[in-house]
C-alpha cells in the first residue's frame, strides 16, 4: 500500500523549545497508528503539524505524494482531508449538533443543506447520536460531545482521520462509548493516527505503535513488540510507568 | 411645580414632545447599529493574526495603528466637543455645510464605534482558542470562521453591552441641542422657554426618557432570551434502530475515505 503522510526530518520549535527534532515517520492507506508518550513530549504538535495548525520549521511532510509546505499548496483545501479530533471536543458553541456537522460540510465544501445533512446523519447513526441533533453542545456530557465531535470530521469525508487524546478529559465511565466508535471506526478501513494514553486500546486496534520521547520519535512497531518487547530503555521505562499508573 | 400646568403643557405640546423623542430615539437606534457595525469591523481587523513578515505585515500594523488613534481620541473627549469640531469645523475648514441630523448621527455613531470596538475585542480574545482551531481544521480560512464560528457567539456576549450603549445613547443625544438638532431636550427647552415653566417641561421630559430607557432595556432582555432558545432540547424518535451502525460501516464505502 503506498503512504498516504510521508514525513521527512521534520522539525518544529516554540521559540528556543525544540518540540520536534528529525521526525521521519509514514502513515499507509488503511493503517491504524497510535502515538504513546509521555506528556510534552511532542505528539500534540506532530498531528498539528500534520494539517498545518502548526507551521514546521524544517523538513517536509508528503501528502500523497505532494509536499504540503511547499508555498504554493492550499492549506485549507488540505485541511478538509484529514477529520481532526481534540482533546476538548471544541463543538462549535454557536451550532446545534446537526449544524456542528453540516456547516464545513456547505461553507468549505460546498455541498447543498440536504446533502450536508443526509451526511451529517449518516455519521451522528455511526456515533450513536442521531437522536440529539437538536442539541446544543452545553447540553451534552463530554462523552456525547466527543462523539458529535467524531461525526463532525467524519461528516468531511476526510481520508485521514487525527485524533488528539480523544478520551484525556473524559471522566472514565464515558471513555468507553468513545473508544467503541473509534475502534468501529477503525475495524471499518479508515486512516486513523491517534495520540492515546489507553494502552489496552493502542494494543488493540493499532496496526503499527510509535513511541515519542523528548521531540523524537524513539521506537515503533507492531503493537506485540512495543508492548511485549520493547528494545529501547525509555520506552520499557515509559510503559512501566504508564502501566502502573493503571 | 405645579399639576395645572403639567396638564397644560402636556396637552398643549404633546406633539413637540412625541417628535421629539421620536427624533432622540431614531438617531440612537441609527447610531448604535451602525456603532457596533463599526466595532464588529474594528474588532475582527484587531484580531487578524499579523503575518511573521513582509508587506501584509506592514500595511496591517499601519491599520491597526490608526485605528487604535481613532478609538483612543474619541473616548478621550467629550461628545459635546466633538459636535462643535464636526459641525462648525466642517463648516468653516472645508466649506462644507453638513445637515444636522447627518452630523448627528455622524458623531454618535462614530462614539459608539470606539466603544463598541473594545467590547468587541475583548469578545473575541474571550472566545476559546479551541472554537478557531476546530474551525480551521475543517478548513475554514480566517473570514469563514469570524462569520460561522467566532462571531455570533462574540454578538451574544456583546448584546448586554449593546444595549446598554443604546440606552446610555438615548440619554447622550441630548447634547446634540448644541448644534440645534430638534430631539427631546432641544424641543424641551423651546417649550419651556416659551412658558417659563422649566420645572414642569422638563419633569415630562424626564418620564418620556425613562420610559424609552427602560422599555428598551426590557425589550433587549427579552431578545436575549429569545436567542439562548429553549433550555431543552427535543430527542428524535428511535427511528434507526432499524439499521445497526456496524451494518453502515465500511460496506457503502463512506468511512474508507474520498482517496
Ligand atoms: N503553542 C505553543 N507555544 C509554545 N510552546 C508550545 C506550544 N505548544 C506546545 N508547546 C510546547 O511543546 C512541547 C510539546 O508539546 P505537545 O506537542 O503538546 O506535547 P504532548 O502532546 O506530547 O503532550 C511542550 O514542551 C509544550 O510546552
Ligand atoms: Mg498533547
Amino acid at each position: 500500500m503506498k503512504n498516504v503522510i510521508d514525513i521527512q526530518h521534520l522539525s518544529k520549535s516554540f521559540g528556543n523549545n525544540e518540540v520536534l527534532k528529525d521526525i521521519n515517520f509514514s502513515v499507509k492507506k488503511g493503517e491504524v497508528v497510535c502515538i504513546i508518550g509521555s506528556s510534552g513530549s511532542g505528539k500534540s504538535t506532530l498531528l498539528r503539524c500534520i494539517n498545518l495548525l502548526e507551521k514546521p520549521n524544517g523538513g517536509k511532510i508528503f501528502y500523497n505524494g505532494k509536499n504540503i509546505l511547499d508555498a504554493e499548496h492550499n492549506i485549507y483545501e488540505h485541511r478538509t482531508k484529514l477529520g481532526m479530533v481534540f482533546q476538548q471536543f471544541n463543538l462549535f458553541n454557536n451550532h446545534n449538533v446537526l449544524n456542528n456537522c453540516t456547516v464545513g460540510q456547505t461553507k468549505v465544501l460546498g455541498r447543498s443543506n440536504d446533502e450536508a445533512e443526509k451526511t451529517a446523519m449518516k455519521y451522528l447513526e455511526v456515533v450513536g447520536m442521531g437522536q440529539y441533533i437538536n442539541a446544543k453542545p452545553s447540553q451534552l456530557s463530554g462523552g456525547q460531545k466527543q462523539r458529535v465531535a467524531i461525526a463532525r470530521a467524519l461528516s468531511m469525508e476526510p481520508d485521514v482521520m487525527l485524533f488528539d487524546e480523544p478520551t484525556s478529559s473524559l471522566d472514565p465511565e464515558m471513555v468507553g462509548e468513545v473508544l467503541r466508535v473509534m475502534k468501529e471506526l477503525a475495524g471499518s478501513g479508515l486512516t486513523m493516527l491517534v495520540v492515546t494514553h489507553e494502552m489496552e486500546f493502542a494494543k488493540e486496534v493499532s496496526d503499527r505503535v510509535v513511541f515519542m520521547d523528548e521531540g523524537v520519535i524513539a521506537e515503533e512497531g507492531s503493537p506485540e513488540q512495543i508492548f511485549n518487547n520493547p528494545k529501547e530503555e525509555r520506552t520499557k521505562e515509559f510503559l512501566k510507568r504508564i502501566l502502573k499508573e493503571m | 411645580m405645579e399639576i395645572k400646568w403639567l396638564v397644560r403643557i402636556w396637552t398643549r405640546y404633546w406633539p413637540m414632545f412625541i417628535r421629539g423623542a421620536g427624533v432622540t430615539l431614531y438617531i440612537s437606534i441609527i447610531s448604535t447599529i451602525i456603532g457596533a457595525a463599526i466595532g464588529l469591523a474594528i474588532g475582527v481587523i484587531h484580531t487578524i493574526p499579523l503575518p511573521e513578515k513582509g508587506a501584509r505585515r506592514v500595511f496591517l500594523k499601519v491599520v491597526n495603528g490608526v485605528l487604535s488613534a481613532y478609538i483612543e481620541f474619541f473616548r478621550g473627549t467629550p461628545m459635546i466637543v466633538q459636535a462643535m469640531v464636526i459641525y462648525f469645523g466642517s463648516a468653516v475648514s472645508f466649506g462644507i455645510h453638513i445637515d444636522r441630523m447627518f452630523a448627528a448621527l455622524l458623531i454618535v455613531s462614530i462614539n459608539t464605534g470606539a466603544y463598541m470596538s473594545e467590547v468587541v475585542r475583548g469578545g473575541i480574545i474571550s472566545i476559546d482558542r479551541g472554537q478557531f482551531e476546530a474551525a480551521h481544521a475543517i478548513g475554514m480560512n480566517h473570514v469563514q470562521t469570524m462569520i460561522n464560528v467566532v462571531l455570533p457567539q462574540v454578538i451574544r456576549n456583546i448584546l448586554p453591552a449593546t444595549g446598554n450603549e443604546f440606552v446610555i445613547n438615548i440619554k447622550d443625544t441630548y447634547v446634540l441641542n448644541i448644534i440645534s438638532v430638534t430631539e427631546l431636550f432641544f424641543q424641551t427647552k423651546s417649550i419651556a422657554g416659551n412658558n417659563f415653566r422649566y420645572a414642569e417641561a422638563f419633569f415630562i421630559t424626564s418620564i418620556i426618557y425613562f420610559i424609552m430607557t427602560f422599555t428598551v432595556t426590557r425589550i433587549l432582555r427579552i431578545f436575549e432570551r429569545k436567542l439562548d432558545g429553549p433550555a431543552n432540547y427535543d430527542m428524535l424518535g428511535n427511528q434507526m434502530q432499524v439499521q445497526k451502525p456496524e451494518s453502515m460501516l465500511g460496506k457503502d464505502g463512506g468511512l474508507v475515505g474520498r482517496a
